[in-house]
């Protein structure tokens, strides 16, 4: 009885481990090519120079200005004085983590959320507003952040929902029509509220409202502050990481979590079992919109950069990486933790190489060559899995013959 | 010494947590049809993708013409003339049926296809074999029977002799199963063989000269159909004797349960309503029976009863409570069981463990959550009950992914869980479409046991056979109205067939 109840779950995991292999085995290919593509860049910038140099020197400059920066991040040596990259690193993490837990969670429903962008800007105007204007405490600040994402999300979810709208044409649609709303109102021709015509930006928190500022920390290593006294990083990684679990139960664990995954594996069942699809559609629309509102707050109200109005004519990247951190996560909000901590490592790094002979953007096209591959990532997991089961069956094979067990066939009718 | 064109000898082929096919051995004769017989999930399709190449058994050889081949894909097995058609066609819908049949086979002049060679060669097999096509016709344009009629010519355009038939009656009407019999002996007068694979037993008997028998992946033997009765056949294929045909106590049905006046329901086809002022009762302790030829309104006139679509006028009354307008969760609280005709549609969530398709209806109760909170143990060992006590097997338990599970337990797993919820109603649409003896018998035990617990049951069904065996009372529908009332002791199979095609009708008093 034991080992038939153990079977499925022994299966489970096994499954578990080859997704996660199968997503290294990405990382790892993509992180080749972008050595090879740092290689071949900066033997041309050389070459163009006029230098002489041999490929042993090359390969050598690629790794320590190239290649090095990228696999250390924010923990490369040279930038993280006080801890700088590290705080650079997790600071882009949080709302990486949360872009793309919204992503994730409309693709349980089966919605595709393309409009993180737009959420994401009315989720920061949200934010700047209770927090220069209304000169809100850094919290109601967070939950007026995820009102305004949610209500971004709401709007394409109603229109799918009661008008089968392609929820993909709508949140572009909102993404542009949310931008350069949140541009206008900052702006307002110059007498904004929000806007400070010295800088041509937003106030800054520290100065118009330190109590919207969020919470800091600091490590002690070695006796003394990681981070510096000056420049410490938010709590944002930890309310994302809060959040990211918080997501997970709710898929995994409530009868919500239950009647999402229905709708979005089999909406004609869904209805069938008495599930309320359209609620559904907008409730998950108006959560994932959330989230990535939720996700501008913590980045805004880290105080480390401001809106610009007049120069934000492009929708913000994290909304788009949001979509990068979900496929790499296959949609697991624990996951997306981890691969936005990915993603984010290697922007950071990106940026701190040899500027003359590297461009920034390589870790871009790591990070692209890494989110393609993973449409390839079943393949991978099936050879794993096959290889797994080879292993498993040679160790049977030595340990005597496994007893059949009393399985009835699964397979036929699929052929 | 026999002459056999194939030969799979120990054949063991194996899923994770399953042997699919264990030791089997079948050989195959010049110029016979060979029936391969076996409950579903018994790993006839199995068999059958590892002489296409389409999997690589663990162990075991094939031989052809007495010589050892190896199969690696499906163009090994075209080399070796072996073609199969499937359960579902491989077909491209939008390429007229010319273009279908030289897919992967064109014919070249230069470099343009030579159609008219094409055409040729294609009209002589189609008048030779008497398999009747439209050449120029859209794939989607055509019957079913004539898209059968298509991959049949696909298999003898590319000049193969070794026939492989997969389930090939299950979409034909009785007519058009008649037609492919012929086509059958047709090409065994030819010199072809022919691998019939089914799970009907009558069918084998018509045709086939020589039955091998597969039980949960084992061979169980092969016999001579002429000298071998049905129901030793069947005993081979499940393991024991199977009743072919139900028996029920006589019952006097108690109070009305469902009451249905007047329904109406619009079409999505075309504007006129599909279901047109229908009118029924179903009393406790009785099965009543709404059959019909196919399209004649009874899916409709289901959805509108289970709340998947609106009714444009009339009532629904179940229990004595006006239900109309009721939403599918509280027609589901107030004790109505559905069983879908369509199981992959509505009946599953497939990419669900069986656990969680197992509390489908019911995972919003006190039972098995709290707070929102699922109970994932009550979920557990409600479902392991269920697999236990109505038998549906699948590789891993509870935990098995819906769509991994054979079509026949799977429709265990949706009976189950429609009867465990203890309703006042059951409706049952189409339960036994597309299983084999040992899953209907099964099926049918359990719905007459419901009606003699004493619920209502309702039963739409498009197989005469279990119209007649299961049911109290009888509605015939034709367009959308119900045009007869039979007792099916006192009525037979020619007459319900004159009312079901139209020819005949009753007033409302019930004469004809």
């Amino acid at each position: 009885m034991s080992k038939k109840n153990n079977a499925p779950r022994l299966a489970n995991a096994a499954s578990g481990v080859s997704s996660l292999l199968a997503s290294l085995v990405c990382i790892l290919v993509g992180l080749v090519v972008g050595f090879i593509v740092l290689l071949v860049l900066g033997g041309i910038t050389l070459a163009q120079s006029g230098s002489a140099f041999s490929f042993m020197e090359l390969l050598k400059t690629t790794w320590s200005q190239g290649f090095k920066p990228i696999l250390q991040g924010g923990f490369y040596a040279s930038a993280n004085t006080m801890g700088m990259g590290v705080r650079m690193e997790i600071l882009q993490a949080a709302p990486l983590v949360m872009t793309g837990l919204s992503v994730a969670f409309a693709f349980k429903t089966g919605l595709f959320n393309i409009g993180v962008a737009g959420q994401y800007t009315v989720g920061a105007f949200f934010a700047l507003f209770s927090a220069i204007v209304l000169k809100m405490p850094w919290w109601v600040c967070l939950i007026a952040s995820a009102v305004g994402g949610a209500i971004w999300g709401a709007i394409p979810g109603i229109f799918k929902a009661f008008l089968n709208v392609n929820e993909v044409i709508t949140s572009i649609m909102f993404n542009w029509i949310g931008l350069y709303a949140v541009n206008t109102l900052i702006y307002q021709g110059g007498t904004g509220p929000m806007f400070n015509l010295k800088t041509t930006k937003t106030f800054t928190l520290k100065e118009s409202a330190p109590n919207a500022l969020l919470p800091t920390f600091n490590v002690k290593v070695g006796g003394e502050d990681y981070f510096g006294k000056m420049f410490k990083p938010s709590i944002g990684i930890f309310i994302a990481i809060a959040v990211a679990i918080i997501i997970w139960i709710v898929i995994n664990k409530t009868t919500f979590g239950y009647e999402l995954k229905a709708c979005g594996h089999n909406k004609d069942a869904a209805k069938y079992a008495g599930i309320n699809e359209k609620k559904n559609i907008v409730l998950s629309m108006t959560i994932a919109g959330a989230l990535a509102g939720l996700g501008a707050g913590l980045f805004y109200l880290s105080g480390s950069k401001e809106w610009e109005p007049l120069v934000s004519t492009a929708l913000p990247a994290v909304g788009f990486n949001g979509i990068s951190v979900a496929l790499l996560a296959s949609s697991n909000p624990i996951g997306c933790v981890f691969s936005a901590m990915f993603i984010s490592h290697i922007t950071t790094g990106g940026g701190f190489m040899l500027a003359k002979l590297f461009p920034s953007e390589v870790a871009d096209i790591i990070s692209g060559v890494v989110i393609y591959l993973c449409a390839f990532s079943l393949l991978f997991k099936g050879s794993i899995m096959k290889l797994m089961n080879r292993k498993k069956k040679a160790h049977a094979a030595q340990t005597g013959p496994d007893s059949g067990s009393g399985n009835d066939n699964k397979k036929e009718g699929n052929a | 010494m026999a002459d056999y064109v194939i030969e799979m000898l120990n054949i063991t082929k194996e899923f994770p947590g399953i042997k699919a096919n264990d030791n089997v051995t079948l050989q195959l004769k010049r110029g016979e049809i060979h029936a391969l017989l076996g409950e579903n999930g018994a790993g006839k399709s199995t068999l059958m993708s590892v002489l296409f190449g389409l999997y690589q058994p663990e162990s075991g050889v094939i031989k052809k013409d007495g010589e050892v081949v190896k199969i690696n894909n499906p163009n090994d097995a075209t080399a070796l003339h072996i073609g199969m058609v499937h359960q579902h066609f491989k077909l491209v819908e939008c390429f007229t049926v010319l273009d279908n049949i030289i897919l992967g086979a064109e014919p070249m002049k230069g470099p343009v296809v030579d159609r008219a060679a094409a055409r040729k060669k294609v009209v002589e097999l189609s008048d030779r074999y008497g398999l009747k096509i439209d050449p120029d016709a859209l794939v989607e344009d055509i019957s079913v029977g004539m898209q059968q009629r298509v991959e049949i010519l696909k298999m003898l355009y590319r000049d193969n002799d070794i026939l492989i038939f997969d389930e090939p009656t299950a979409v034909l009407t009785p007519q058009e199963i008649d037609e492919l019999m012929d086509i059958m002996r047709g090409f065994k007068a030819e010199g072809k063989s022919i691998l019939f694979i089914t799970h009907k037993l009558a069918e084998i008997k018509a045709v086939a000269d020589r039955c091998s028998v597969l039980r949960k992946g084992k061979y169980m033997g092969t016999v001579d159909v002429a000298t071998t009765s049905v129901e030793e056949m069947s005993r081979l294929m499940v393991g024991r004797d199977v009743q072919l045909v139900s028996t029920k106590a006589e019952k006097t049905p108690g109070e009305t349960i469902l009451k249905v006046e007047n329904l109406c329901v619009p079409s999505k086809i075309h504007k006129n309503d599909a279901v047109k002022h229908a009118s029924l009762e179903v009393h406790a302790g009785e099965i009543v029976c709404l059959a019909g030829i196919e399209g004649n309104g009874q899916s409709e006139f289901i959805y509108a009863l289970t709340g998947l679509e609106k009714p444009s006028a009339g009532t629904i009354t179940l229990c004595g409570k006006d239900i109309t307008k009721a939403s599918i969760r509280s027609r589901s609280k107030m004790g109505m069981s559905h069983i879908p005709e369509d199981r992959h549609k509505y009946g599953l969530v497939l990419d669900y463990s069986l656990e969680n398709n197992m509390v489908l209806q019911r995972y919003w109760e006190k039972e098995f959550q709290t707070a929102g909170f699922i109970k994932s143990g009550a979920v557990r060992s409600y479902s392991d009950r269920l697999i236990e006590q109505y038998d549906v097997r699948s590789g891993q338990g509870s935990a098995t992914i819906a769509r991994s599970m054979s079509g026949g337990n799977q429709q265990k797993a949706i009976i189950a869980r429609e009867i465990d919820k203890n309703p006042q109603l059951l409706i049952a649409v189409q339960p036994t479409r597309g299983l084999d003896v040992g899953a209907i018998e099964y099926i049918h035990s359990q719905i007459i046991a419901q009606r003699d617990a004493g619920k209502a049951v309702l039963l739409v069904s498009l197989e005469l056979d279990e119209v007649m065996n299961l049911s109290d009372r009888i509605l015939v529908m034709y367009e959308g109205e119900i045009v007869g009332e039979f007792d099916p002791k006192t009525t037979d199979v020619q007459t319900l067939g004159l009312y079901m095609a139209g020819a005949k009708r009753m007033d409302k008093e019930g004469k004809e």
